[in-house]
């Protein structure tokens, strides 16, 4: 069955043509672009900003050092490769442990070293980059996730998708891995998309596959129960990406470290309009609101995250 | 920073009367058809001489229609084994001159010509550079001289107009009981028209005799047939003398105006001028070609360039359209297809190779690449190399399928070849990372919205009408671009949106 068009509007559902024409085209520079699809130049640059991310442990740039990686591995008991220009976690390995020589993965698949020699051949050729442009690797620490998250999340990390606009944080989602999922966080391959109240941090809605659901279908939580620790520093964090890259409209996935705490795993100057479903509204009016604001006002990311706490709070929790 | 919607709607309009507006204007000037395989009828007239050649230096010269109402020359030739043939122009009067040295005994000279029917249009009857002819002065012997003067003022105070005194004249002359003046002046001159051009010049009416040909479907022998042309105040106006009928007769084709004879043989004796005619049709986009090859039009048009290059021109202007379809599915419908142009380089291949023979051998190709493929990813090879080894797979694979195709006597195994090879490698490439990454599934939307997209444009590209307008009227693409830029600014919701979002009903 669909829908009906004027629905979508009476909910004021974002679609793909005007969130690119009227939003990513109209306040994304295309000069800053490479400032978020290459994952090495956003840590650097959010070095300079203060912005924490996940510890960097090295890079691989050419194809000869991969030879060497087997040494530069071996004090590390779990690490994350990252390629710097992969898009929708793609070519994302995630090395949880080890045994004897070989490694496992989050999936729990033993993997040898020529496994990942492979993965990182193939990916410095840009197997996973746009247009297969030459790409480098990021091998960097695993995140130990907060546990506020316990029992909420099959495998993978639990990530948090935060839609900025102009620097205002306008829509919120937890994003859940599953079995079916295969501990990726991706929602239309299965993952639970968590709808998050932008005042508190608590769970406003959940859906996967589109369908609404009240409780984790792996590990049977009530999703009702989740309240995301340090939530205004989480909107700090992604407020301040956008005095970081400059970028108008931008999603930005943030995990919580049970050490570290927020910390910013990459930004995406595209982002996807699953975020409306999984909170059960649309963002045209919230960005249209924003829009409308002077942002003399609002001169730095406090003002502004303190306005949207206020501003856009939930009536009603799942 | 709001782009001015005024102007880029401007924009739209100003393209939209561009292409619409050269398209007419090349539809008006050139007779270029709106529609394939129009056929238009037109008239092969031809004229024969014969004559009997003394043995000398002979020339024939025949008088040439030069302007012919409601008829456009097209084309026209002469055949006559031995003659030098040349036409001649001079003073606005077309002759055709046959030339030899020696000739004799019976010869026969043909010349044949080409018209087409059109619409009449005013300055037809009009010839040029004569709008105030002279009244030819008339001499009669007696008793001529009285009958006619007794003819015409019974005529004149019945008429008023030049036209009407013709009438009135014709009239006299052409009752069943003629009087005795009519009597004795038509026993003196028996060609009426002759004898009408006399009588109206004598009363002041200026006139001449024009000779026409009748033309009928599949008659022969026919010789030309005089006319009368009175000057009224709306130019020449053409008088049968022998019914009387006003106006040019709609197959009535004017042979000659001037008061030269139509034949001239120097040389030879016992000449005759006869004509035969046929109707014939024929494709309407030739006859254009042929009468309008130097317009601006067929210049600005791809006619001018070699066979090869328009057949090059004939694909690229199908382009636009099938950029057009993708647009339209990615923007309007949200199918998703695997590389963004890769449907309108899939449909040119479908083209080639017609549609059922094209899908099964893409898909052939696909499948049997994938395959391969995955044998490929065992081998750990670096992605540029893997990707060159594929493409060398692909052209084998299709090297393979033509063969077999050709033995098993389908011919459409031949035409595989059309298909972009390093654009199928990419593909398959791109297509067996998918089904690593995103599972089966995702492969075939995106391999299905592709081929959908595909066979779409194919489908739009193969309709005769649009074939023929693209080519002809390249300009129909600036329409194209308009389309392709309003529907760049469509903000609305995509119609698999309608359905991705459909669990938002239970909201509101």
């Amino acid at each position: 069955m669909l829908i009906s068009p004027f629905k979508l509007k009476r909910l004021g559902m974002l679609g793909m043509n005007c969130r690119n024409r009227d939003f990513i085209g109209r306040y994304n520079d295309r000069r800053l672009y490479p400032l978020v699809d290459n994952k090495l130049k956003t840590k650097l640059l959010a070095e300079e900003y203060q912005v924490a991310t996940p510890q960097l442990r090295f890079t691989i740039r050419e194809q000869h050092q991969i030879s060497h990686v087997g040494n530069l591995l071996k004090s590390l008991k779990g690490f994350a490769i990252k390629p710097a220009k992969g898009s929708g976690g793609k070519g994302i390995w995630v090395i949880t442990g080890r045994d004897g020589d070989d490694f496992v993965k989050s999936s729990g698949a033993i993997i040898t070293l020529e496994d990942i020699r492979r993965h990182l051949s193939n990916t410095l050729a840009g197997l996973y980059s746009l247009g297969g442009a030459n790409d480098e690797v990021l091998i960097e620490d695993l995140i130990e996730f907060d546990d506020c998250f316990k029992d909420f999340s099959f495998e993978g990390v639990p990530d948090i998708r935060i839609v900025v606009f102009r620097g205002f944080p306008v829509m919120a989602m937890l994003r859940l891995a599953t079995r079916a999922s295969d501990g990726k966080a991706n929602l239309h391959q299965g993952a639970v998309g968590v709808g998050i109240d932008l005042a508190t941090g608590r769970s406003l809605n959940a859906v996967q596959y589109g369908r609404p659901v009240y409780q984790h279908p792996d590990t049977k939580r009530d999703l009702s129960d989740i309240n995301i620790a340090d939530w205004h520093g989480m909107l700090m964090l992604a407020s301040r990406c956008y005095d970081m890259t400059g970028l108008g409209y931008i999603g930005a996935d943030i995990v919580l470290d049970a050490n570290r705490g927020p910390e910013l795993l990459e930004l995406n100057a595209r982002p996807g309009l699953a975020i409306q479903v999984a909170n059960g509204r649309g963002l045209l009016p919230r960005l249209r609101h924003v829009e409308a604001l002077k942002e003399k006002q609002f001169p730095d990311a406090l003002s502004r995250v303190n306005y949207v706490q206020e501003r856009f709070a939930a009536e009603t929790l799942l | 920073m709001k782009m001015q919607r005024l102007p880029f709607y401007l924009m739209i309009l100003a393209l939209l009367v561009a292409g619409l507006g050269t398209a007419w204007l090349r539809h008006v000037e050139t007779d270029v058809p709106l529609m394939p395989g129009e056929q238009k009828p037109v008239w092969l007239v031809e004229a024969r001489i014969d004559f009997f050649a003394q043995g000398g230096e002979t020339t024939v010269r025949l008088d040439l229609p030069d302007v012919t109402p409601g008829f456009r020359l097209i084309r026209e030739q002469a055949a006559s084994s031995g003659y030098g043939f040349a036409v001649l122009n001079d003073n606005n009067n077309r002759r055709a001159e046959w030339t030899r040295r020696n000739a004799a005994g019976y010869q026969t000279l043909y010349y044949n010509a080409q018209y087409l029917p059109v619409s009449r249009s005013a300055e037809d009857s009009l010839e040029p550079g004569q709008f105030s002819p002279e009244v030819r002065d008339v001499f009669w012997d007696e008793p001529q001289a009285t009958a006619a003067r007794e003819l015409l003022r019974g005529a004149l105070s019945r008429s008023t107009t030049p036209a009407s005194t013709a009438r009135e004249i014709l009239k006299l002359l052409n009752s069943n009981s003629p009087d005795q003046n009519a009597e004795l002046l038509l026993a003196a001159e028996p060609g009426r028209a002759d004898l009408l051009v006399n009588l109206l010049n004598q009363s002041g009416v200026a006139a001449r005799t024009v000779m026409g040909l009748y033309l009928e479907d599949a008659r022969r022998r026919q010789s030309l047939t005089p006319m009368v042309e009175v000057y009224t105040d709306d130019g020449w106006v053409v008088i049968n003398a022998e019914t009387g009928e006003q106006g040019l007769p709609e197959n009535l084709l004017l042979w000659s105006r001037g008061e030269t004879a139509q034949l001239d043989v120097i040389g030879g004796e016992n000449s005759r001028l006869s004509f035969s005619m046929i109707r014939q049709t024929v494709p309407a986009m030739a006859l254009s070609n042929t009468q309008f090859s130097d317009n601006i039009f067929s210049l600005l048009g791809v006619y001018s360039l070699p066979i090869e290059e328009q057949g090059m021109f004939k694909l690229l202007f199908l382009l636009p359209l099938g950029a057009l379809v993708v647009v339209f599915m990615r923007v309007v419908v949200g199918l998703k297809t695997a590389g963004t142009f890769m449907p309108i380089l899939i449909s040119l291949a479908f083209l080639q190779t017609t549609l059922v023979p094209g899908l099964i051998s893409f898909i052939l190709i696909v499948g049997l690449g994938l395959l391969l493929r995955s044998y490929l990813s065992y081998l750990n090879l670096l992605l540029v190399a893997r990707i060159a080894a594929l493409i060398v797979l692909v052209i084998f694979l299709i090297g393979v399928l033509s063969l077999v195709g050709y033995r098993l006597g389908f011919n459409a195994g031949i035409t595989v070849t059309f298909f972009p090879m390093i654009i199928i490698a990419w593909t398959i490439e791109r297509m067996s990372i998918l089904w690593e990454e995103e599972g089966v599934r995702e492969v075939l939307t995106q391999g299905g919205g592709s081929l959908l997209v595909a066979v779409l444009a194919y489908l739009l590209m193969s309709v005769g009408v649009i074939n023929h307008l693209s080519f002809n009227f390249p300009e129909l693409n600036l329409v194209i671009l308009a389309l392709i830029l309003v529907m760049g600014q469509y903000t609305g919701y995509k119609l698999s949106e309608l359905y991705r979002f459909q669990s938002m009903r239970a909201d509101d």
